[in-house]
């Protein structure tokens, strides 16, 4: 691990001032903000990650769940996701977040992980990880042997001739399916930023993730107030039973009247570049009977841009199934 | 011969041993000149490890109810604060990149993997090793369960197991196996003691 400076600002606008002295808030940042350091640490072990400053926003005051005016749910950068998911409101009215943050990692990892470290999440792409391969995210220009090499658990979805990673978070794939808003506090200023808008498709800057700037500190995210009647679900597939990313998975929320789908919100995980809400199965969803054939039609509209590579081509098949099952049992909950 | 534990050298450790016999052997080393053909940077190697650590910054950390004031390198993990800096050795460094367990302590009364958290970031926390849960003559009711239940064979993951376990008890848990055994995923055992730690782990919740 190389040298850092480690420091405690008091509040949020001294870790702003801290941070903005970053050329950049993305891959190479000589800065990073830490708080369950449960990817920043790992990947720092491994020289992937190799800031020079370290800023601790741990004792900064943005741990708390909180009802916002519109009745929707405001939660802190710093919550960790196992009282996220144990929130009774978050229990009662996002049940889709509760399952995705349960279903990822373990428990102690839990503890400490965090709703931005979340957000912020690395992939676990092999070639990304070790500092002896090329790889066009951690070093723009060296290529991408994950093309023709190890690409199993790789993207389908938003791939691009210069990275095909997957975004490994469960928890993003649940915020999109609820239309979270992610919240930042920058030197400009605070910005508000729709979650489809908050990743980035690698294209040919795969380095870059997100769309924060130097000196970006997110301090909370906000969820919309929640959908009455609606049923959701989160359905994770994996190679083992638990402590595993997903191969793929559905975050599901419909509303269903007299038979026929109403509204319905539908993001996959494991399968594309960036947490991947799908508006094609949205529409295929809409206005149909909520039986097996229109999901199955709706799992093939989310799955119809698939670009699958030499190992992953199952993720295909996989991931409409995943998708056509949590319909399913959604609609039967 | 058969090993009678009362019949060893009382302050004779493994662990006292070898890193005796090893500081000897790098003494002899240097000594004869072997570990560098530059007899002053051998000296500057020695400077390096003297106390006084280069960039080292002060924490203090409360393990098992003891406070502790300690000057470390910035980049030092809780892990390696608590094994080499504190010289707890109960908590075991297996990946060193949270995905074993081995390493699992409480902090604030919460179970987390020690190797992905540096110990500056704990300054003024709790922290609980296995050493803070019981001792051979007065066990946590989770370690005679381990005993008990021979939730081991090798032992290198056991003090994680059983502070996942005791961690767990105070956590929403279903009371079937199931539960048990997706809420300890995040503890590997080699060995394959699966069953028998969650034998133990129900016992001592009275689902048995």
């Amino acid at each position: 691990m190389h040298t850092f400076e480690f420091t405690r600002p008091k509040d949020s606008a001294g870790a702003i001032r801290a941070a903005s002295q970053t050329k950049t808030a993305q891959q190479g940042a000589e800065s990073r903000f830490v708080a369950g350091g449960t990817t920043l640490i790992d990947l720092m072990k491994l020289n992937v990650e190799t800031p020079s400053q370290l800023i601790d926003i741990n004792r900064l005051p943005l741990a708390t769940i909180e009802e916002t005016s519109d009745g929707g749910l405001k939660i802190g950068a710093t919550v960790r996701n196992s009282d996220l998911a144990h929130h009774p409101r978050v229990q009662k009215d996002y049940a889709v977040l509760s399952q995705a943050l349960l279903s990822g990692a373990s428990a102690q990892l839990r503890n400490m992980a965090t709703t931005a470290g979340n957000l912020l999440q690395r992939t676990r792409c092999v070639y990304f990880r070790d500092t002896a391969m090329a790889c066009n995210k951690r070093e723009p220009g060296t290529g991408c042997p994950a093309i023709t090499g190890f690409n199993r658990t790789l993207a389908i979805l938003g791939t691009s001739e210069s990275c095909i990673a997957t975004n490994p978070s469960d928890m993003n794939v649940a915020l999109a399916a609820l239309e979270a808003t992610v919240h930042v506090q920058g030197p400009k200023g605070a910005r508000a930023v729709p979650i489809g808008e908050f990743h980035l498709l690698p294209g040919s800057t795969p380095q870059r993730e997100t769309v924060l700037e130097p000196g970006d500190l997110i301090t909370h995210v906000t969820l919309p107030p929640p959908i009455a009647g609606s049923k959701q679900l989160y359905l994770k597939l994996r190679d083992r039973a638990s402590y595993e990313f997903a191969l793929a998975s559905a975050a599901v929320v419909l509303t269903i009247a007299s038979g026929k789908v109403t509204r319905a919100r539908v993001a996959m995980g494991g399968v594309g570049t960036k947490p991947w809400r799908s508006p094609e199965a949205e529409s295929a969803l809409v206005g149909q009977t909520a039986d097996a054939a229109s999901f199955r039609k709706a799992a093939e509209a989310a799955l119809r841009n698939a670009k699958p590579q030499s190992e992953n081509a199952f993720k295909v098949e996989l991931a409409k199934r995943c998708l056509t099952h949590a319909l399913q049992t959604a609609a039967a909950s | 011969m058969p090993d009678d534990p009362d019949k060893r050298p009382r302050k004779l450790t493994r662990r006292a041993f070898i890193s005796t016999a090893g500081a000897s052997a790098a003494a002899a080393s240097i000594a004869a000149g072997t570990l560098s053909p530059n007899p002053s940077a051998a000296a500057a190697t020695a400077a390096a490890e003297a106390p006084g650590i280069e960039g080292a910054v002060p924490v203090t950390l409360r393990i098992n109810g003891k406070v502790q004031q300690l000057r470390i390198d910035p980049r030092t993990t809780l892990l390696d604060c608590i094994r080499e800096t504190v010289v707890l050795t109960g908590t075991k460094k297996g990946c060193d990149h949270g995905q074993c367990g081995a390493c699992t302590v409480h902090v604030n009364g919460r179970r987390v993997n020690s190797c992905l958290s540096l110990a500056l970031m704990h300054d003024g926390e709790e922290i609980t090793t296995i050493e803070g849960l019981g001792t051979p003559d007065a066990m946590h009711p989770m370690q005679a369960a381990f005993v008990a239940h021979d939730g081991y064979q090798c032992g290198y993951c056991t003090s994680g197991q059983i502070m996942s376990a005791v961690a767990l008890l105070k956590e929403p848990c279903g009371p079937e196996d199931a539960a048990v055994k997706e809420l300890m995923s995040g503890n590997i055992c080699r060995c394959g003691a699966y069953p028998n730690i969650v034998a133990a782990i129900q016992q001592v919740r009275g689902n048995t």
